[in-house]
């Protein structure tokens, strides 16, 4: 059984939207970028790991 | 007896790294699920609270947010413990992948604390035993990442991280006691084994996001340590491999 009567009143949180709002939209903002920048950092990580050993290679092949 | 399974050579970066790799989407998907598990019966199903009204909903993320920052400052420091003790190389990975999540969630839980605060108690803020105390927590998470990140030796990094970890884990046992050893605006804990003062469908909803959480710091922490190894290990044959074999 859903607690609430219209989507309004989920919405006002019966007069306490903004801190309850407040608290889950930051949370969800915060789990939505931490795994975005992690995998960002994991493919600039990459990419330069990789050239280091190209370059590594190629001079030890000279 | 060659065939029997070792739970140490998991201990190895070589062997970790695949398996965390593999276990990444399932954490990550049992996270999802009992996040909207706990998100329908906490915000949904769950009824009002009698003294704070609609505004206890915020308990559905504070409480997560806070047992996660104590629980995993606490792995970190047995990670650390483990580190110094038997020299292992995985243990300041570990610990250093988990701390900018551990500090996110000390800061979720200040953040929530504040909203939930204000109009409750009247105050974003007060010098109060639990709020400063955790405080403290997501200083000593900063503090760890900051010492760890100035010092370019890494195994000298961990050694010196791992004192700071084990040094400030005395923090732990105060803020989670703090609302029975003072006198604190801070109400008591809603559950304890025995009895708990909440609804049914409120505890479900929050044990459930608790979860959530949990399975969520799992998967980003696990994300957060393959990349470190590479880093760590770039000299190693393992990681070259990887690298030659073009590794996403």
């Amino acid at each position: 059984m859903i607690h609430w009567n219209s989507f309004a009143d989920f919405l006002a949180m019966g007069g306490y939207g903004f801190y309850v709002w407040g608290s889950f939209g930051v949370t969800a903002l915060i789990m939505a970028v931490e795994p975005i920048l992690v995998a960002r950092h994991r493919k600039t990580t990459l990419a330069r790991l990789k050239r280091q050993l190209r370059a590594e290679t190629r001079n030890t092949a000279e | 007896m060659k065939d029997r399974f070792n739970l140490y050579r998991f201990a190895s970066p070589a062997t970790f790294y695949p398996l965390a790799g593999v276990l990444i989407p399932y954490f990550a998907a049992v996270s999802v699920v009992f996040g909207l598990a706990g998100l329908y019966l906490g915000m949904l199903v769950a009824p009002t609270d009698f003294q704070q009204g609609e505004g206890y909903r915020i308990i559905f993320i504070h409480v997560p947010a806070s047992w996660l920052s104590m629980f995993i400052y606490l792995v970190m420091a047995g990670w650390a413990a483990i580190g110094l003790a038997f020299n292992t190389r995985l243990s300041g990975m570990m610990a250093q992948a988990l701390a900018p999540t551990g500090a996110l969630m000390a800061f979720l839980s200040l953040w929530t604390g504040a909203l939930w605060g204000k109009p409750m108690w009247g105050a974003w803020w007060v010098w109060d035993a639990r709020l400063t105390s955790e405080l403290i927590l997501l200083f000593l998470y900063i503090g760890y990442m900051a010492l760890t990140a100035a010092i370019d030796d890494a195994r000298r990094a961990d050694k010196a991280g791992g004192l700071l970890l084990l040094v400030g884990v005395v923090n732990v046992p105060i803020i989670y006691f703090s609302v029975k050893w003072w006198n604190t605006l801070h109400q008591g804990s809603s559950v304890n084994l025995t009895k708990s003062s909440m609804a049914e469908t409120m505890l479900w909803g929050m044990l459930l996001m608790a979860m959530c959480f949990w399975m969520y710091s799992i998967a980003v922490a696990l994300m957060r340590v393959r990349t470190i190894m590479l880093e760590r290990e770039r000299h190693t044959d393992w990681v070259k491999a990887l690298l030659a074999g073009g590794e996403k």
